[in-house]
């Protein structure tokens, strides 16, 4: 129970950063900012979809980025729930977005001919 | 009924903490403040996937590529960027108990919150002048839904700093109050955290479409 204790105490004090900490994530947040709008703004890539791609993993890495760097996420504050908060939310969110987009696309994909919102509002495509 | 009778007195084994062991004032705000933020992630991605359905039903209204005015998103991106580090700088400074440097920051977070939402306003306002407003289409009423709920966490959270530039102020920096900035410091975080996705996903995807 001892070291149950000492964590209980040493956990409310939250997880500390420094000033090397939120410098590095600053940098490496306006690299990961400049880059995704540089690619869409400027037209870089020929590929539409893979520049979505591009920009969906800058996005991604820069989320970590601000839970390593900003949020102090890590294993050990209060003995792991903030983690495990943390996933149980990601893995809820997933299901979230990729159940509903999956779902209202088949759902759109289904519709008798004419019915869908593209039909009316782009017939060309 | 014979076996349940030979069984241990009950009273022996006990399967909880039977002394009331002593709780820092507070002890669990952080972690409740975590979760709460969680409930709030759940939130977002409910409308992440709202937008992510509607996004492209334009019902012959605008486009976002004729919307979306790709440099203020980026100046606006900027300007709540720049909060997170200031908001950092503060924390650092409340760590040493500074008072005047540590609402000198405070201070510097809340100015670019408020441009944030300032220029927030402005391009809301500037979609509206130009016809397109939450009624047009399924795809707007997703864009001013998902954004403003952003923009009024902002709001509320500007508010909070203002409180507690005061508190620090007449109090100082006591146990108490440097738990109230680390909360803010989360939800002021993680407020840009959604941002990454509210940039990523509504303006830059949308606008390649």
């Amino acid at each position: 129970m001892s070291t149950l204790h000492t964590a209980h105490t040493s956990a409310h004090e939250g997880a500390h950063g420094t000033l090397r900490d939120y410098l590095i994530g600053f940098g490496l947040s306006v690299i990961l900012t400049a880059i995704p709008f540089w690619l869409v703004m400027g037209d870089v890539l020929e590929s539409k979809a893979v520049t979505g791609y591009v920009i969906m993993g800058f996005a991604a890495v820069q989320i970590v980025v601000h839970m390593i760097y900003f949020l102090h996420m890590n294993a050990e504050s209060d003995e792991g729930w903030t983690l495990t908060a943390l996933v149980f939310t990601i893995i809820l969110v997933a299901i979230t977005l990729a159940g509903s987009l999956w779902v209202m696309h088949h759902l759109n994909v289904n519709m008798m001919p004419g019915m869908g919102p593209e039909a009316h509002a782009h017939p060309s495509s | 009924m014979d076996r349940a009778v030979t069984l241990p007195e009950f009273d022996t084994t006990v399967f909880y903490d039977p002394d009331e062991h002593e709780h820092a004032p507070g002890g669990s705000t952080l972690l409740g403040f975590w979760i709460y933020l969680m409930s709030d992630c759940l939130i977002f991605a409910v409308l992440f996937a709202t937008y992510g359905v509607l996004g492209s039903s334009y019902a012959g209204g605008p486009r976002p590529s004729e919307l979306f005015d790709l440099p203020l998103v980026a100046l606006n991106t900027t300007m709540l960027l720049l909060s997170s580090i200031t908001y950092g700088f503060a924390m650092l400074e409340a760590r040493r108990r500074r008072v005047a440097t540590t609402q000198f920051w405070l201070a510097v977070t809340g100015l670019f919150g408020a441009a944030f939402v300032g220029i927030e306003l402005y391009e809301f306002v500037h979609l509206f002048h130009e016809g397109a407003t939450p009624q047009t289409s399924a795809f707007l009423s997703a864009f001013y839904t998902l954004v403003a709920t952003h923009g009024l966490h902002v709001t509320v959270g500007l508010i909070w700093l203002v409180v507690l530039m005061v508190q620090v102020g007449q109090r100082g920096i006591m146990p108490a109050n440097q738990r109230r900035l680390a909360c803010l410091s989360l939800f002021w975080h993680f407020l840009d955290v959604i941002w990454i996705g509210v940039f990523t996903f509504v303006y830059l995807l949308s606008t390649l479409r």
